[in-house]
Parts: structure tokens; sequence; C-alpha cells
């Protein structure tokens, strides 16, 4: 065996302060030689542990066994038998917590890099500008329809029309994605890479129905009385705000509002683009997670003096992937830790002024595990700002369910299904990815797309329920 | 889909636009609103649809030119396509047998209530309208409010039509005059709607704003268009648009609507510049 190298191979990336000031991808990718540097790292265990690790459970050493033997078209074949969007997942899925956290090499080492790896797999397989569409089964003359093109959903399309089945996608916004395009910021996940895979979709044969808001332009009853049966994959789309006093005072967004102006809408880009954004000097941003880090990254890049995160808890407890932290701490986001906002105060003008916040300290445990934080009395403070975002999650968008009758939801207005197959309590209905789970991840939603689309071929093949 | 089939100019400033849009046309009900995106750089602006007839599929929307995305919209022309039409959205208004109902329109809002006010006659109330305007040439769909109103009254601000004053001066006039009034239904603008809801409170007549705050997506994602009423956020796109006008924070929503002043007028001057650039 070659000599253990410690760490991974370095991924390049654009350096922290030139890209604080365009919206352009941050890592560039590996080359080829890095890519077959780092595949050989890979110990190619005879009981890989890295494969429990993975929501869709990828053959991970063997996709990476390719690479190193340099066969990139094989790499990328290998992922795809499991993984429908690679590109995308080597990019934002938590790999810390999945495949890399079991790598054994991580014991002693760091893991291998197997995210990287990914991401090189999918955009090698772009770059050569041809993509393979796999093979089809007869079509079956069945019909299914769609809700949602989130990870969840175009998942699913996907796993059906290989199945021969016709596939009919309705979202509601302009454009498909899901969070994929109106949260993830271009910076982490260019908008190009998710036009490619919707492309790819169509042109297996998927029929996409824009600007279609199920629940309002048609209900999912007068779809079904089209459709042999449907699948929901409708995400979690409705923000939480804090119920504090001045929290509707100008200058204070969603972070789902204020990612969507910039992705969605090209806010950015104003006025060549009409949505409008504010920005701010001085940002606050309450929350911990990916979603936090991509709105504060974000306001330096709209051109915020300074951009703070104001997160609960310590950084220990940060809900966010790792390299989104590293990210962030590296482009100049001021973390405030242990500290809650609890009111805002405005200008004359009624614009937010300044973030009334508590100091916190951490207690026991909660059922999370993780420790509960509770307030400091008497240690408020204000902090001047000109731009809030308010990033402290997101439930499930109650507009399916409150029209589908039948169509039973748990206390945080998520759709309630059977875990195995994605079922509902409605008849032909199923459901997956955040509208299930609530607030989760891409590989998740992808794998409840595909677990889904897996029962839906067989209620359509016994039309069992 | 989504194509303008019909253009109308009311007034200098306010235009029609007939669009087929026959799912959106089969489901609309009055109150309810469309969220459009002109074209790839276009911003998404939502607008009430004023009429939906389902046997031609068409919707009918009637829009004033204020800010760049709405003169932008004036030049389309019959024939061209809208890229995204998006509805019907919102929760259709409250229609029942109320008794003696007064509708009001200020400005533009008279295209709004219009269909509000024809299906609250359609239940058999008592219609009392009253529109107003700046001033004559401003004045909108007074024919069309005639033909569904048992009595109707025109202001205009500068009395160059029927009475000179505001809508609300001509509520109050009526009310004085001891008419029994159940429900009143006011659109316009903010500050219209908030002077119509304080003459109302005192007599404790029930009053229905539609608000109109800035949205994006329409559809409860985002919070842009949260407004307060009664003490608690709402989303206007999915808990309204039409609200108690007595528990409505006018101040609130007034804030709001300037978020953009600045933004606004520069893409204004920016389009003014590259005048004659087309859809
Ligand atoms: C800013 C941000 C950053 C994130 N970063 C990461 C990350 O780095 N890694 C990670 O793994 N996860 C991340 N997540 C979480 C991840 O994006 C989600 O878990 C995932 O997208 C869920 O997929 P989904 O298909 O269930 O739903 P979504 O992606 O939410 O897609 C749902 C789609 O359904 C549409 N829809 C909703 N209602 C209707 C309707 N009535 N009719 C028609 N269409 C409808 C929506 O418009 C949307 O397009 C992030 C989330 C956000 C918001
Ligand atoms: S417009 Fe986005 S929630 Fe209402």
């Amino acid at each position: 065996m070659a000599k253990l190298i410690l760490k991974k191979t370095p991924m390049r990336e654009q350096p922290p302060e030139e890209r604080i000031h365009n919206f352009n991808e941050v890592p560039y990718g590996y080359s080829e030689e890095e890519a077959v540097a780092e595949a050989n790292r890979c110990l190619q265990c005879k009981d890989p542990p890295c494969i429990a690790g993975c929501p869709v459970e990828i053959d991970i050493p063997g996709f990476i066994n390719q690479i190193a033997l340099k066969n990139f078209q094989g790499a990328i074949d290998k992922l795809k038998e499991t993984n429908f969007l690679p590109a995308i997942c080597g990019r934002v899925c938590p790999q810390e917590d999945q495949c890399e956290k079991y790598c054994v090499l991580g014991k002693k080492a760091e893991s291998v890099a197997i995210g990287r790896l990914e991401r090189f797999a999918a955009d090698w397989e772009a770059d050569k500008g041809k993509v393979k569409i796999p093979p089809q089964a007869n079509p079956t003359g069945k019909k299914v329809a769609v809700v949602g093109a989130g990870p969840a959903g175009l998942t699913a399309a996907g796993e059906l029309i290989k199945r021969g089945h016709q596939v009919t996608v309705f979202e509601a916004l302009h454009k498909e994605g899901g969070v994929l395009v109106y949260g993830i910021p271009e910076f982490r996940l260019p908008k190009a890479i998710v036009a490619r895979e919707v492309d790819f979709l169509r042109q297996m044969g998927v029929e996409f129905v824009a600007s279609f808001v199920v629940g309002k332009t048609q209900t999912v009853d007068e779809l079904l009385e089209e459709f042999d049966t449907l699948f929901l994959g409708t995400g979690a789309g409705l923000p939480w705000f804090m119920q504090i006093p001045g929290e509707n005072l100008n200058g204070i967004y969603s972070a789902n509002e204020y990612l969507t102006r910039v992705n969605l809408m090209k806010a950015y880009l104003f006025p060549q683009y009409d949505t409008p954004i504010v920005r701010g000097k001085r940002v606050a941003t309450s929350g911990g997670g990916n979603v936090a880090m991509d709105s504060a990254r974000t306001a330096l890049r709209l051109g915020a003096e300074k951009s703070m995160i104001i997160y609960r808890r310590s950084r220990r407890e940060l809900p966010a992937r790792i390299e989104e932290i590293e990210h962030a701490e590296e482009e100049g986001v001021k973390f405030e830790f242990l500290t809650l906002p609890v009111a805002y105060h405005a200008d004359k003008r009624g614009w937010v002024k300044e973030m009334e916040c508590i100091r916190m300290r951490l207690g026991e445990p909660d059922s999370s595990g993780r420790r509960r934080p509770l307030p400091i009395e008497g240690s408020n403070f204000k902090i001047p700002v000109d731009v809030v975002v308010v990033a402290i999650g997101q439930s499930p968008n109650p507009l399916v369910p409150s029209t589908t009758p039948g169509l039973e939801t748990g206390k945080h207005g998520n759709i309630t299904t059977d875990v195995a197959t994605g079922r509902t309590s409605k008849k032909a209905v199923f459901a997956g990815g955040d509208i299930a789970t609530g607030a989760a991840t891409v590989i998740l939603a992808m794998g409840a797309g595909k677990i889904a689309a897996k029962a839906i071929n067989e209620y359509l093949k016994t039309g069992k329920w | 889909m989504n194509r303008i089939l019909k253009k109308r100019v009311l007034t200098s400033e306010i235009k029609l636009f007939e669009v087929e849009t026959p799912l959106i046309a089969k489901r609309a009900l009055p109150g309810q609103f469309v969220v459009l995106r002109l074209n790839e750089e276009g911003e998404r602006i939502p607008m009430t649809i004023v009429e939906a007839r389902p046997e031609e599929g068409v919707i009918l929307i009637i829009f004033q030119e204020v800010g760049k995305s709405t003169k932008q919209m004036g030049t389309m022309k019959e024939g061209d396509v809208i890229a995204d039409v998006i509805g019907p959205l919102g929760v259709p208004s409250e229609i029942e047998k109320f008794g003696r109902v007064v509708c009001i329109g200020g400005g533009v809002g008279v295209a709004p209530v219009y269909p509000i006010t024809k299906a609250l006659k359609e239940m058999g109330n008592y219609v009392i309208s009253i529109i107003g305007a700046r001033s004559k040439d401003l004045v909108l769909l007074e024919e069309r409010m005639r033909a569904i109103s048992d009595e109707l009254y025109i202001t205009t601000d500068d009395g160059s039509y029927g009475q000179k004053g505001f809508v609300s001066d001509e509520l109050q006039r009526l009310i004085d005059q001891g008419k029994k009034i159940d429900r009143a239904i006011a659109i316009g603008p903010v500050i219209m709607m908030k002077v119509v809801s304080e003459v109302t409170r005192p007599y404790g007549i029930k009053t229905i704003v539609s608000l109109n705050p800035i949205m994006v997506d329409g559809t409860g994602m985002c919070g842009a268009c949260r407004v307060e009423v009664g003490g608690e956020t709402k989303f206007t796109c999915v808990d309204g648009p039409d609200f108690d006008g007595h528990l409505v924070n006018f101040d609130l929503l007034m804030n709001r609507l300037r978020i953009y002043e600045r933004e606004e007028k520069i893409a204004l001057e920016e389009y003014g510049q590259g005048k004659g650039r087309n859809l």
C-alpha cells in the first residue's frame, strides 16, 4: 500500500478577498490529477462503512476506484446507478455527517474527500458535453403527476420516467429546482448545474409545467382525475419569524425572501434585472444553519461592510456544514455566539436601526441532545444594523394540505407518510422530502423521492394500496 | 397561453388587458389575484383578477403605470405573451347576503372592487357604490359599476366630475343621511382605506379592505407581504388579501410600501434612458 497521506488533497478556491466581490462559485473543483491523487488515498475497504453513511447508498469505493483507474466515465456511471444528482450532492451534502464521517481513514487522518470526488466525476461528464441518457423501460401508459420540482420531485420524476411511466412535474415558481434555485446561492451551487439536470430530465421525456400552484391553479383531487398517482414534494417553504417586537420594520427579511430575491430573481444584477434588494452596510443574520451562512455570505457580496451571524448556542452546535462555516469565517463574517435577538428598534423613517439582543448560556441537553440555551437576565445590548435576515428555520407550506381533503398532517404541518414507501393517508398520493420530514437535506429529499418512486411503480403495477 | 388578446387604454395611465389563461379563468373567484412576470429579467408583480371568463379562457387585468415594470407592461401589444401568469392566488372575498353593502373604489382600486361588487349584487345585496378619482378623465369603470349598483356616487378630488372631495367624504355624507349600512368594502390607496375604516369604525360597520403590499412569490413562501392585523403578523398573499379594516395596521403597510422607493427611481431612470426598448 502506498504511504498514507494524512490530509485531503486540497481543492483550489477563489481567495476570500476576491470572492466576496462576486457571485462566482468559490471552489474550483479538482483537476484530473488531483482527483486521481485523492482517489488513491481510498483504502478500498472490503466492508466499506462509508456506504452505510450515505442516505442513497452510493457504491463509494466503487466509483472512487474508477477515478483511481482514470476511468472517469466508469466513475460517473457508478454514481448514477444510485445518485441522480451527483454534481449537486458533491457540492451541498453534509459529507462530514454522512459518508466521510465513517471513512476508516478518518480515524487516523483526514477522511477521503468523497464529496469532492463525486463533484469531480459529475463535472467531468458535464464538461465532456455529452451526458448519457439511461435506458428506459417500455411505456406503461400510466401517468404520474409530481408536485414540486425540488430534489425530491426531480428524483422521483427521473426514477419514474426510467420505468416507462409518463411524468409531468408541476412547479409553483417559474423555474425548476426548488431550494436549489431559490435558496442556495450561485457561489455555492451554480444555477447552470441545476438547469442542466432539469434539462436532462426533459430529454428523458419528463414534462415540466412551471408557474402552476397545486391547490390554487388546480387541486390534488382535480389532478387525480387526470393522473393515476401523484407525488408531493412541495418542500418546507414557510419561513419562520420570531414574533418579537419590530420584526416587520423595513430592512428585515426572512432568509427565504432575501435569498429568493438574490438567487431566483437575480437582484444582485439590479437594475439589469428588475427585482431590487436592500444592500445593507451592517447586516445581521439570525440563525446558525446553512441558510444563515448563505444569507450572511450573500450580504457580503451585496456590499455589506459588516456581516454578522447571531446564534443562540455556541460554535460547536452550529448546524451548518463545516465547509460553509469555514468559508463564512474566511470571508470575514462575524459570529456572535450565545446571543438571541429579542427586539428591533426603528429610526425615524421606520427602518430597522438596532437589533436588541440578550446573551445566553448553555444549560442541560434538550431532546435534540444539544445543550439548551438559557437567557442571562439583564444582559441586553444593542447592535447597530440596517438589514436583518431571519434564518431560524422554515416549515412545510400548508397550501397543498389545506386544499386536499383526506391528507393527514403532523403537528408541524408536515404530511404524514409511511417512511418505507412515502405513502400518505390519501389513496394514490405519495409524498417525500422536506414536506414530510420538515426542513432537512438535499440528499434525504432525493432518497425519499427514490423510495416513493419505487412504491409508486409497485402501486401502478398492482393497483394495490 | 398568457397571450394578451385585447388591450384597452382606459385613462392616460391606466390600461386593461385580456389575457388568455384558461386554467386560471376556470377557478378564479372575486378577490383573487395573479402574480405575473413580464420577461426573463422581470420582477414578480401581483395584480387583481378584475374578471374571469371561463368559457373564453380569459382573465381581465387593469393596471396603472407607476413604476418601471408597469410602464413596460403598458408598451405590450395585443398578441404579445407575458412570460408567467400564476394564480388564482389569495383567499376569495367573502360573498354573502349581508343586506346593504357599500362598495368603495379609489383610483385604480375601482378595478379590484368591481368583481366583488358584482358578486355581492348577484348574491342579492342592495349595493351602494362610491368611486373616486383625482379628476374626471381618471374615473374608472363608471358604466360597469353603474350597471351593478343600486346607487352609484362619484367623487373627484378637483370637483371636475361628481362630488368634489374624497370617497370617504361621500361615505360620511351617506352615513349622516341615516343610510343603513351592513358592510363596507373599500379598495384603493392605503391612505384611502385607512380613512374609510376610520369613518365606519364609530358606527361599527364591518369594513373589508384589500391590501396591496410588495410581494415576491405570492404563495406564502417569503413573507415579503407581511402585514399586521389585530396585532398579529399575516401573510397577505395566503391569509388575505382581504382583511378587516378596523384591525389593519395601515401605517406599517404604508411604511413597507416605501422599502424600494430609491430602487424604483433608479429603475425608472434606467428605463427612461433606454426608451423605445421593447419587450
Ligand atoms: C438556503 C438553503 C441552503 C441549504 N443548504 C443545504 C445544503 O448545503 N445541503 C443540504 O443537503 N441541504 C441544504 N438545504 C436544505 C435542502 O435544500 C432541502 O432539504 C431540500 O431542497 C428539500 O428538497 P424538497 O424537494 O423536499 O423541497 P424543495 O427543494 O423545497 O422543493 C419544493 C418545490 O415545490 C414547490 N412547491 C411548493 N408548493 C407547491 C405547490 N403548491 N404547487 C407546486 N409546486 C409547489 C416549491 O416551489 C419548490 O420548488 C438548504 C436549504 C436552504 C433554504
Ligand atoms: S408574497 Fe411571499 S409570502 Fe406572500
